[in-house]
Protein backbone atom coordinates (compact mmCIF):
# COMPACT_ATOMS: atom_id res chain seq x y z
CA UNK A 1 0.00 0.00 0.00
CA UNK A 2 1.20 3.67 -0.54
CA UNK A 3 2.33 5.15 1.87
CA UNK A 4 0.61 8.00 1.64
CA UNK A 5 -2.88 6.02 1.67
CA UNK A 6 -1.77 4.17 4.74
CA UNK A 7 -1.05 7.46 6.85
CA UNK A 8 -5.01 8.49 5.32
CA UNK A 9 -6.06 5.53 6.81
CA UNK A 10 -4.09 6.28 10.42
CA UNK A 11 -5.37 9.34 10.59
CA UNK A 12 -9.03 7.87 10.11
CA UNK A 13 -9.06 5.71 12.64
CA UNK A 14 -7.48 8.37 15.02
CA UNK A 15 -10.22 10.73 14.29
CA UNK A 16 -12.76 7.44 14.65
CA UNK A 17 -11.55 7.30 18.37
CA UNK A 18 -9.72 3.95 17.23
CA UNK A 19 -6.99 3.01 19.53
CA UNK A 20 -4.22 2.67 17.19
CA UNK A 21 -1.81 -0.93 18.98
CA UNK A 22 1.46 -2.11 18.23
CA UNK A 23 1.68 -3.77 15.18
CA UNK A 24 -0.06 -1.23 13.54
CA UNK A 25 1.02 0.76 10.85
CA UNK A 26 1.92 4.21 11.86
CA UNK A 27 3.71 7.10 10.51
CA UNK A 28 7.34 7.15 11.42
CA UNK A 29 7.01 10.37 13.20
CA UNK A 30 3.92 9.15 15.50
CA UNK A 31 6.04 6.54 17.14
CA UNK A 32 8.90 8.87 17.33
CA UNK A 33 6.72 11.63 19.37
CA UNK A 34 5.04 8.92 21.44
CA UNK A 35 8.67 6.98 21.88
CA UNK A 36 9.85 10.31 22.92
CA UNK A 37 6.74 11.70 25.35
CA UNK A 38 6.32 7.86 27.01
CA UNK A 39 10.06 7.69 28.01
CA UNK A 40 10.06 11.34 29.19
CA UNK A 41 7.25 10.19 31.07
CA UNK A 42 8.39 7.08 32.89
CA UNK A 43 11.90 8.87 33.36
CA UNK A 44 10.27 11.79 35.28
CA UNK A 45 8.41 8.76 38.00
CA UNK A 46 11.62 7.02 37.84
CA UNK A 47 13.51 10.32 39.06
CA UNK A 48 10.26 11.70 41.18
CA UNK A 49 11.12 8.87 43.25
CA UNK A 50 14.42 11.05 44.51
CA UNK A 51 12.63 14.21 46.29
CA UNK A 52 10.33 12.28 48.47
CA UNK A 53 12.76 9.19 48.76
CA UNK A 54 14.74 12.44 50.38
CA UNK A 55 11.99 11.92 53.35
CA UNK A 56 11.35 8.34 54.45
CA UNK A 57 14.01 8.15 56.83
CA UNK A 58 12.65 11.42 58.54
CA UNK A 59 8.92 10.87 58.49
CA UNK A 60 7.61 12.29 61.32
CA UNK A 61 5.55 9.42 62.14
CA UNK A 62 5.26 5.96 61.33
CA UNK A 63 1.81 6.33 59.72
CA UNK A 64 3.41 8.76 57.44
CA UNK A 65 6.51 7.07 56.58
CA UNK A 66 4.18 4.04 55.89
CA UNK A 67 1.91 5.63 53.26
CA UNK A 68 5.49 7.87 51.67
CA UNK A 69 7.28 4.52 51.32
CA UNK A 70 4.04 3.27 49.26
CA UNK A 71 3.63 6.53 47.35
CA UNK A 72 7.54 6.33 46.42
CA UNK A 73 6.99 2.40 45.57
CA UNK A 74 3.69 3.21 43.04
CA UNK A 75 6.09 6.09 41.54
CA UNK A 76 8.44 2.96 40.49
CA UNK A 77 5.92 1.38 39.32
CA UNK A 78 4.25 4.06 37.02
CA UNK A 79 7.83 4.62 35.51
CA UNK A 80 7.78 0.66 34.72
CA UNK A 81 3.81 0.74 33.30
CA UNK A 82 5.32 3.75 31.07
CA UNK A 83 8.77 1.59 30.13
CA UNK A 84 6.13 -1.44 29.41
CA UNK A 85 3.79 0.87 26.90
CA UNK A 86 7.51 2.62 25.07
CA UNK A 87 9.08 -1.03 24.71
CA UNK A 88 5.59 -1.98 22.68
CA UNK A 89 6.67 0.50 20.30
CA UNK A 90 10.33 -1.13 19.00
CA UNK A 91 12.13 0.45 21.90
CA UNK A 92 14.55 -1.34 24.71
CA UNK A 93 14.60 -1.06 28.17
CA UNK A 94 18.53 -0.49 28.42
CA UNK A 95 18.29 1.75 25.27
CA UNK A 96 15.80 3.98 27.22
CA UNK A 97 17.59 3.61 30.70
CA UNK A 98 20.95 4.61 29.03
CA UNK A 99 19.11 7.71 27.34
CA UNK A 100 18.17 8.81 30.64
CA UNK A 101 21.63 8.29 32.37
CA UNK A 102 23.33 10.14 29.21
CA UNK A 103 21.29 12.61 30.16
CA UNK A 104 19.93 12.15 26.13
CA UNK A 105 16.09 11.79 27.10
CA UNK A 106 14.35 14.67 29.70
CA UNK A 107 12.18 14.07 32.63
CA UNK A 108 9.84 16.84 34.25
CA UNK A 109 11.93 19.70 34.86
CA UNK A 110 9.99 19.59 38.42
CA UNK A 111 12.23 17.00 40.17
CA UNK A 112 14.98 19.19 39.46
CA UNK A 113 13.68 21.35 43.09
CA UNK A 114 15.26 20.27 45.83
CA UNK A 115 12.64 19.02 49.18
CA UNK A 116 14.13 21.05 52.07
CA UNK A 117 11.03 20.46 54.60
CA UNK A 118 8.68 17.81 55.66
CA UNK A 119 5.98 20.58 54.24
CA UNK A 120 7.73 20.09 50.60
CA UNK A 121 6.04 16.20 50.81
CA UNK A 122 2.94 18.09 51.31
CA UNK A 123 2.93 20.32 48.42
CA UNK A 124 4.45 17.47 45.86
CA UNK A 125 1.49 15.83 46.61
CA UNK A 126 -0.74 18.40 46.49
CA UNK A 127 0.42 20.35 43.93
CA UNK A 128 3.59 18.55 41.77
CA UNK A 129 0.79 15.22 41.81
CA UNK A 130 -2.14 17.15 40.97
CA UNK A 131 -0.83 18.83 38.18
CA UNK A 132 0.42 15.48 37.28
CA UNK A 133 -3.20 14.25 37.26
CA UNK A 134 -4.37 16.96 35.33
CA UNK A 135 -2.32 15.49 32.60
CA UNK A 136 -2.67 11.89 33.45
CA UNK A 137 -6.77 11.77 33.06
CA UNK A 138 -6.35 13.91 29.45
CA UNK A 139 -3.68 11.04 28.71
CA UNK A 140 -6.15 7.93 29.61
CA UNK A 141 -7.97 8.99 25.63
CA UNK A 142 -4.58 9.07 24.21
CA UNK A 143 -4.65 7.52 20.55
CA UNK A 144 -2.20 4.98 21.37
CA UNK A 145 -3.52 2.05 23.41
CA UNK A 146 -1.14 0.64 25.49
CA UNK A 147 -0.46 4.44 26.65
CA UNK A 148 -3.80 4.72 27.59
CA UNK A 149 -3.69 1.85 29.33
CA UNK A 150 -1.10 2.55 31.27
CA UNK A 151 -2.36 5.70 32.33
CA UNK A 152 -5.62 4.45 33.60
CA UNK A 153 -3.79 2.56 35.69
CA UNK A 154 -1.56 5.19 37.14
CA UNK A 155 -4.58 8.02 37.39
CA UNK A 156 -6.37 5.00 39.63
CA UNK A 157 -3.68 5.00 41.84
CA UNK A 158 -2.52 8.54 41.35
CA UNK A 159 -5.25 10.30 43.76
CA UNK A 160 -4.01 8.96 47.00
CA UNK A 161 -1.07 10.89 46.18
CA UNK A 162 -2.31 13.68 46.03
CA UNK A 163 -5.20 13.84 49.20
CA UNK A 164 -1.87 12.28 51.08
CA UNK A 165 0.01 15.59 50.03
CA UNK A 166 -3.39 17.58 51.24
CA UNK A 167 -3.72 16.32 54.29
CA UNK A 168 -0.17 16.83 55.56
CA UNK A 169 -0.79 20.66 54.22
CA UNK A 170 -3.75 20.74 56.25
CA UNK A 171 -2.39 19.39 58.82
CA UNK A 172 0.68 21.62 58.81
CA UNK A 173 -1.64 24.86 58.17
CA UNK A 174 -3.72 24.22 61.35
CA UNK A 175 -1.19 23.44 63.69
CA UNK A 176 1.35 25.76 65.06
CA UNK A 177 2.46 29.44 63.82
CA UNK A 178 5.72 27.48 62.79
CA UNK A 179 3.60 24.61 61.13
CA UNK A 180 1.32 27.33 59.36
CA UNK A 181 5.07 29.27 58.01
CA UNK A 182 6.62 26.32 56.70
CA UNK A 183 3.39 25.12 54.88
CA UNK A 184 3.37 28.79 53.27
CA UNK A 185 6.52 28.31 52.72
CA UNK A 186 6.43 25.04 50.52
CA UNK A 187 3.51 26.35 48.63
CA UNK A 188 5.51 29.84 48.04
CA UNK A 189 8.34 27.35 46.51
CA UNK A 190 6.19 24.88 44.61
CA UNK A 191 3.38 27.17 42.96
CA UNK A 192 5.13 28.36 40.38
CA UNK A 193 7.36 25.22 39.15
CA UNK A 194 3.74 23.26 39.31
CA UNK A 195 2.73 25.90 37.03
CA UNK A 196 5.07 25.19 34.32
CA UNK A 197 4.69 21.49 34.74
CA UNK A 198 2.10 22.09 31.95
CA UNK A 199 4.48 22.74 29.68
CA UNK A 200 5.67 26.04 27.29
CA UNK A 201 2.67 28.70 26.57
CA UNK A 202 0.55 27.13 23.34
CA UNK A 203 1.70 29.87 21.06
CA UNK A 204 5.44 28.72 22.11
CA UNK A 205 4.73 24.65 21.73
CA UNK A 206 5.41 23.82 18.48
CA UNK A 207 4.94 19.88 19.12
CA UNK A 208 1.50 20.31 20.46
CA UNK A 209 -0.70 20.98 17.05
CA UNK A 210 0.67 17.74 15.58
CA UNK A 211 0.20 15.61 19.12
CA UNK A 212 -3.54 17.40 19.19
CA UNK A 213 -3.86 16.17 15.60
CA UNK A 214 -3.06 12.40 16.43
CA UNK A 215 -4.63 13.11 19.34
CA UNK A 216 -1.82 11.79 21.56
CA UNK A 217 -2.63 15.10 23.41
CA UNK A 218 -6.33 15.57 23.80
CA UNK A 219 -6.03 19.23 25.76
CA UNK A 220 -4.02 22.10 25.33
CA UNK A 221 -1.18 23.25 27.75
CA UNK A 222 -2.75 26.06 28.99
CA UNK A 223 -6.26 24.71 29.25
CA UNK A 224 -4.48 22.44 31.90
CA UNK A 225 -2.88 24.75 33.25
CA UNK A 226 -5.83 26.78 33.81
CA UNK A 227 -8.20 24.10 35.15
CA UNK A 228 -5.61 23.64 37.73
CA UNK A 229 -4.93 26.81 38.86
CA UNK A 230 -9.09 26.86 39.04
CA UNK A 231 -9.43 23.84 41.14
CA UNK A 232 -6.72 24.71 43.40
CA UNK A 233 -7.00 28.40 44.70
CA UNK A 234 -10.33 27.37 46.62
CA UNK A 235 -8.02 24.44 47.83
CA UNK A 236 -5.70 26.94 49.12
CA UNK A 237 -8.61 28.93 50.76
CA UNK A 238 -9.25 25.99 52.63
CA UNK A 239 -6.17 25.96 54.04
CA UNK A 240 -5.68 29.60 55.27
CA UNK A 241 -2.81 29.60 52.85
CA UNK A 242 -1.61 32.61 50.27
CA UNK A 243 -0.87 31.64 46.73
CA UNK A 244 2.48 33.76 45.72
CA UNK A 245 0.63 35.93 42.85
CA UNK A 246 -0.48 39.07 43.00
CA UNK A 247 -2.07 39.30 40.24
CA UNK A 248 -4.44 36.36 40.78
CA UNK A 249 -8.29 37.21 40.97
CA UNK A 250 -11.23 36.03 39.81
CA UNK A 251 -12.68 37.09 36.45
CA UNK A 252 -16.49 36.76 36.52
CA UNK A 253 -16.64 37.18 32.80
CA UNK A 254 -14.74 34.65 31.67
CA UNK A 255 -15.62 32.31 34.87
CA UNK A 256 -11.46 31.71 35.41
CA UNK A 257 -8.91 33.34 37.83
CA UNK A 258 -6.66 35.64 35.83
CA UNK A 259 -3.53 35.03 36.95
CA UNK A 260 0.27 36.72 36.66
CA UNK A 261 3.22 35.52 34.20
CA UNK A 262 5.37 32.51 34.58
CA UNK A 263 8.87 32.66 34.72
CA UNK A 264 9.41 30.94 31.02
CA UNK A 265 13.40 32.22 31.52
CA UNK A 266 13.71 30.17 34.71
CA UNK A 267 11.71 27.32 33.48
CA UNK A 268 13.98 27.47 30.20
CA UNK A 269 16.99 27.23 32.08
CA UNK A 270 15.92 24.65 34.38
CA UNK A 271 15.58 22.08 30.97
CA UNK A 272 18.73 23.27 30.14
CA UNK A 273 20.08 21.59 33.21
CA UNK A 274 20.96 24.86 35.34
CA UNK A 275 18.01 23.48 38.08
CA UNK A 276 19.10 23.91 41.51
CA UNK A 277 19.02 19.81 41.87
CA UNK A 278 19.54 18.52 38.01
CA UNK A 279 23.06 17.44 38.48
CA UNK A 280 22.34 15.57 42.08
CA UNK A 281 18.88 13.12 40.42
CA UNK A 282 21.20 12.57 37.11
CA UNK A 283 24.28 11.62 39.50
CA UNK A 284 21.84 9.65 41.90
CA UNK A 285 20.47 7.54 39.13
CA UNK A 286 23.59 6.94 37.06
CA UNK A 287 25.46 5.43 40.66
CA UNK A 288 22.11 3.51 41.50
CA UNK A 289 22.45 1.60 38.22
CA UNK A 290 26.15 1.20 38.31
CA UNK A 291 25.44 -0.30 42.07
CA UNK A 292 22.97 -2.39 40.81
CA UNK A 293 25.02 -3.94 37.71
CA UNK A 294 26.60 -7.04 39.64
CA UNK A 295 22.56 -7.90 40.92
CA UNK A 296 21.81 -8.10 37.03
CA UNK A 297 24.55 -9.42 36.41
CA UNK A 298 24.32 -12.78 38.91
CA UNK A 299 20.54 -13.12 38.64
CA UNK A 300 21.44 -13.43 34.88
CA UNK A 301 24.17 -16.27 35.71
CA UNK A 302 21.85 -18.04 37.80
CA UNK A 303 19.26 -18.30 35.86
CA UNK A 304 21.21 -19.56 32.55
CA UNK A 305 23.13 -22.26 35.06
CA UNK A 306 19.45 -23.30 36.20
CA UNK A 307 18.17 -23.30 32.87
CA UNK A 308 21.32 -25.84 31.60
CA UNK A 309 20.76 -27.98 34.79
CA UNK A 310 16.88 -28.83 33.60
CA UNK A 311 18.11 -29.23 30.16
CA UNK A 312 20.67 -31.83 31.12
CA UNK B 1 26.78 0.22 30.20
CA UNK B 2 24.83 -0.73 26.92
CA UNK B 3 27.42 -3.47 26.35
CA UNK B 4 25.62 -5.07 29.23
CA UNK B 5 22.72 -8.48 28.47
CA UNK B 6 19.18 -7.32 29.19
CA UNK B 7 17.51 -9.59 31.53
CA UNK B 8 14.74 -10.94 28.75
CA UNK B 9 10.75 -9.32 28.72
CA UNK B 10 8.08 -11.36 29.84
CA UNK B 11 4.16 -10.67 29.03
CA UNK B 12 2.44 -10.44 31.94
CA UNK B 13 -1.92 -11.67 32.52
CA UNK B 14 -3.21 -11.94 35.61
CA UNK B 15 -6.50 -13.18 36.90
CA UNK B 16 -8.22 -10.54 39.53
CA UNK B 17 -10.53 -13.47 40.69
CA UNK B 18 -11.21 -16.88 40.87
CA UNK B 19 -13.02 -17.82 37.69
CA UNK B 20 -12.39 -14.69 35.39
CA UNK B 21 -10.02 -14.82 32.55
CA UNK B 22 -6.02 -13.92 32.87
CA UNK B 23 -5.76 -10.51 31.20
CA UNK B 24 -2.93 -8.94 29.50
CA UNK B 25 -1.62 -6.58 31.86
CA UNK B 26 1.86 -5.15 30.30
CA UNK B 27 5.32 -6.55 30.83
CA UNK B 28 8.45 -7.24 32.66
CA UNK B 29 11.78 -7.97 32.31
CA UNK B 30 13.15 -10.40 34.61
CA UNK B 31 15.96 -13.05 34.22
CA UNK B 32 14.05 -15.83 34.81
CA UNK B 33 10.53 -17.05 35.17
CA UNK B 34 10.20 -17.25 38.92
CA UNK B 35 11.61 -13.23 39.02
CA UNK B 36 9.07 -12.36 36.50
CA UNK B 37 6.56 -13.49 38.53
CA UNK B 38 7.43 -11.88 41.26
CA UNK B 39 8.31 -8.72 40.06
CA UNK B 40 4.98 -8.87 38.24
CA UNK B 41 3.50 -9.32 41.92
CA UNK B 42 5.33 -6.00 42.87
CA UNK B 43 4.36 -3.80 39.62
CA UNK B 44 0.91 -5.08 38.85
CA UNK B 45 -0.65 -6.11 42.24
CA UNK B 46 0.22 -3.31 44.82
CA UNK B 47 -3.89 -3.40 45.66
CA UNK B 48 -4.36 -6.73 45.58
CA UNK B 49 -5.63 -6.57 42.02
CA UNK B 50 -4.27 -10.20 41.34
CA UNK B 51 -5.16 -13.96 42.08
CA UNK B 52 -2.82 -15.63 39.95
CA UNK B 53 -0.29 -14.47 37.08
CA UNK B 54 0.79 -15.82 34.32
CA UNK B 55 4.34 -14.98 32.49
CA UNK B 56 5.00 -15.62 28.87
CA UNK B 57 8.41 -14.98 27.34
CA UNK B 58 7.66 -12.18 25.24
CA UNK B 59 9.57 -13.89 22.15
CA UNK B 60 7.27 -16.92 22.53
CA UNK B 61 4.16 -14.88 22.51
CA UNK B 62 2.56 -14.95 18.50
CA UNK B 63 0.33 -12.69 17.22
CA UNK B 64 -1.82 -12.30 14.31
CA UNK B 65 -1.09 -9.57 11.44
CA UNK B 66 -3.49 -6.48 11.39
CA UNK B 67 -2.86 -5.54 8.31
CA UNK B 68 -4.47 -8.92 7.60
CA UNK B 69 -7.40 -7.83 9.61
CA UNK B 70 -10.10 -7.95 6.92
CA UNK B 71 -9.37 -10.97 5.12
CA UNK B 72 -7.95 -13.02 8.40
CA UNK B 73 -11.84 -12.24 10.14
CA UNK B 74 -14.23 -12.49 7.41
CA UNK B 75 -15.00 -16.05 7.49
CA UNK B 76 -17.06 -14.49 10.35
CA UNK B 77 -18.51 -11.92 8.85
CA UNK B 78 -21.36 -13.02 6.90
CA UNK B 79 -22.74 -16.08 8.82
CA UNK B 80 -25.61 -14.11 11.11
CA UNK B 81 -27.34 -17.56 11.18
CA UNK B 82 -24.47 -17.89 14.04
CA UNK B 83 -26.64 -15.46 16.25
CA UNK B 84 -29.58 -16.53 17.86
CA UNK B 85 -31.70 -13.11 16.61
CA UNK B 86 -31.40 -14.95 13.70
CA UNK B 87 -34.23 -16.86 14.14
CA UNK B 88 -37.76 -16.16 14.09
CA UNK B 89 -39.74 -17.23 17.48
CA UNK B 90 -43.57 -17.45 17.94
CA UNK B 91 -44.65 -14.71 20.32
CA UNK B 92 -46.19 -16.78 22.26
CA UNK B 93 -43.62 -19.28 23.12
CA UNK B 94 -41.74 -18.33 26.56
CA UNK B 95 -38.50 -19.31 28.07
CA UNK B 96 -37.06 -19.72 24.43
Amino acid sequence: MMESNQETLFQQKVDAEQKIEPKDWMPAEYRKNLIRQISQHGHSEIVGMLPEGNWITRAPSLRRKTVLLAKVQDEAGHGLYLYSAAETLGIGRDELVDQLLSGKAKYSSIFNYPTITWADMGAVGWLVDGAAIMNQVMLCRTSYGPYARAMVRICKEESFHQRQGYEIMNVLSHGSPEQKAMAQDALDRWWWPSLMMFGPSDKDSPHSVQSMKWKIKRQSNDELRQIFIDRTVQQAEVLGLKIPDPKLKWNEGTQHYDWGEIDWAEFFDVIKGNGPCNKERLTARQKAHADGAWVREAALAYAEKKAKKKAA
Amino acid sequence: MSNEKDWPLWEIFIQSKRGLDHKHVGSVHAADAQMAIENARDVYTRRNEGNSIWAVLAENLHASKPEDQGAFFDPADDKVYRHPTFYVMPKEAKYI
